[in-house]
């Protein structure tokens, strides 16, 4: 019972843990300072939220697992995070896309996990969409600014849009854990977010002056531990430190 | 949240009132309403905080000085987090507030005032410097998670609002 406890974790938490990662890349690399800074804030946030949920994790498991090892010890297919979030950087407007898209989702699944049987969920749930409340209304301002911009920038953000439209089915496909959670009260039924979650990223394209893509056809993986190829190359730098110096602590 | 309401000792309230926010070194983490709880048990302190945002490095610093503080007035602690329930800038006492205004960062509005202030739709943030409300959103981000940045358009100084946490 545990275990699968455990695995709904991975489910959301792995998806702070690689969002805030990939957002780490861009420190000291963004377009402006500002958005530099706002960028690796909302990094800051997600892997505060990701330490809260892996102490947890560390918790349940007992013996010698903590934070650290949760984060940094694991294989690959032992993420369960989406494969949205592992997607690149590219440009600004891959990055701003990224970030729209899961925030929409990350918002509508906080409001729910808020209402958990499982206290220390409730409680990570309840200080998260404080912060993500901040987060989806930067990335939808961005959505706005870059849609109803220069021509330049409309075509660019619609691009980014278009490319990562197919791992957004993603999020909304329950795995057996996921599944045994949700009976037992603790976990979010994320299948009842679909239509809420593409009603309103709709509703902000069309204000953004965006085209919402029309596609059929999506990619999935992640929460099965089967990644994309960007995968290992984030793990790589993620998990440098403790690979190449076993257990080595600041 | 006074120390009434928090049920804290007094000669603990003292000493807790002496350790800061690293970031915002005026403002005591008990005017900052990050203590949740203290109280002596078996000749220790046992100390309750909760973290302004989840990712605020400052909270690990807070920890470790809270102990030292203790440490130096010949008494043990241990600190603890909590994260439920989640923090508030409603838990930023009157003082609190000043002291953040004196030290040049402008203290949170209402929710609703603060939505407006941070979508650029209103002028309501008042420049901590000159009291100008002629001020303008630079980033709704600013040098740390809690805040964002703005500047005066009438002294010209960029300052640092805090954003509303509710």
């Amino acid at each position: 019972m545990n275990n699968n406890l455990i695995q709904y974790i991975f489910g959301i938490a792995d998806n702070c843990l690689i969002l805030g990662q990939r957002l780490g890349e861009l420190c000291g690399h963004g377009p402006s300072l500002e958005t530099d800074i706002a960028l690796t804030n909302i990094s800051l946030d997600l892997l505060g939220q990701t330490r809260s949920y892996y102490q947890y994790v560390a918790q349940l498991q007992g013996g010698d697992v903590t934070e650290d090892t949760v984060a940094f010890l694991r294989v690959e297919n032992q993420y369960l995070n989406t494969l949205l979030v592992e997607q690149p950087n590219t440009d600004f407007g891959y990055s701003i896309a990224r970030q729209f898209l899961f925030d929409v989702f990350h918002l509508l699944l906080l409001e729910e996990l808020q209402n958990s049987k499982d206290e220390n969920l409730s409680a990570i749930a309840k200080k998260s969409i404080k912060e993500v409340l901040y987060h989806k209304r930067f990335s939808s301002d961005w959505i706005k600014r870059l849609g109803d911009g220069t021509d330049e920038s409309h075509s660019r953000i619609q691009t980014a849009i278009n490319d990562l439209w197919i791992f957004t089915d993603e999020l909304f496909h329950q795995t057996d854990a996921d599944k045994a959670m949700v009976s037992q009260g603790i976990g979010v039924d994320v299948t009842l977010l679909k239509t809420k979650y593409y009603k309103e990223v709709s509703e902000i394209l069309e204000e953004a002056t965006l085209q919402t893509p029309q596609i059929e056809y999506f990619q999935k993986g992640g929460k099965q531990g089967i990644h994309s190829e960007h995968m290992g190359y984030i793990l790589t730098e993620l998990q440098y430190m403790q690979r190449t110096y076993p257990n080595m602590t600041w | 949240m006074t120390d009434e309401l928090l049920h804290i000792d007094q000669k603990i309230i003292e000493i807790l009132k002496t350790v800061s926010d690293p970031e915002i070194p005026v403002l005591s983490i008990v005017d900052m309403g990050v203590v949740r709880a203290a109280k002596m048990n078996d000749d220790v302190v046992e100390v309750q905080i909760t973290p302004t945002y989840s990712g605020c490095p400052a909270m690990d610093v807070i920890g470790d000085d809270i102990i030292s503080a203790f440490n130096q007035n010949g008494l043990k602690a241990k600190v603890e987090l909590v994260l439920s329930p989640a923090w508030t800038t409603d838990w930023i006492t009157a003082e609190g507030r000043k002291a953040l205004e004196k030290y040049g960062i402008a203290s949170p509005l209402s929710a609703d005032a603060d939505k407006e202030a941070l979508l650029g739709n209103k002028k309501i943030v008042k420049c901590p410097q000159c009291g100008s409300l002629n001020t303008k959103l630079v980033s709704q981000f600013g040098s740390t998670a809690c805040k964002a940045l703005f500047q005066c358009d009438d002294c010209l100084e960029p300052f640092d609002y805090f954003k509303c946490l509710k």
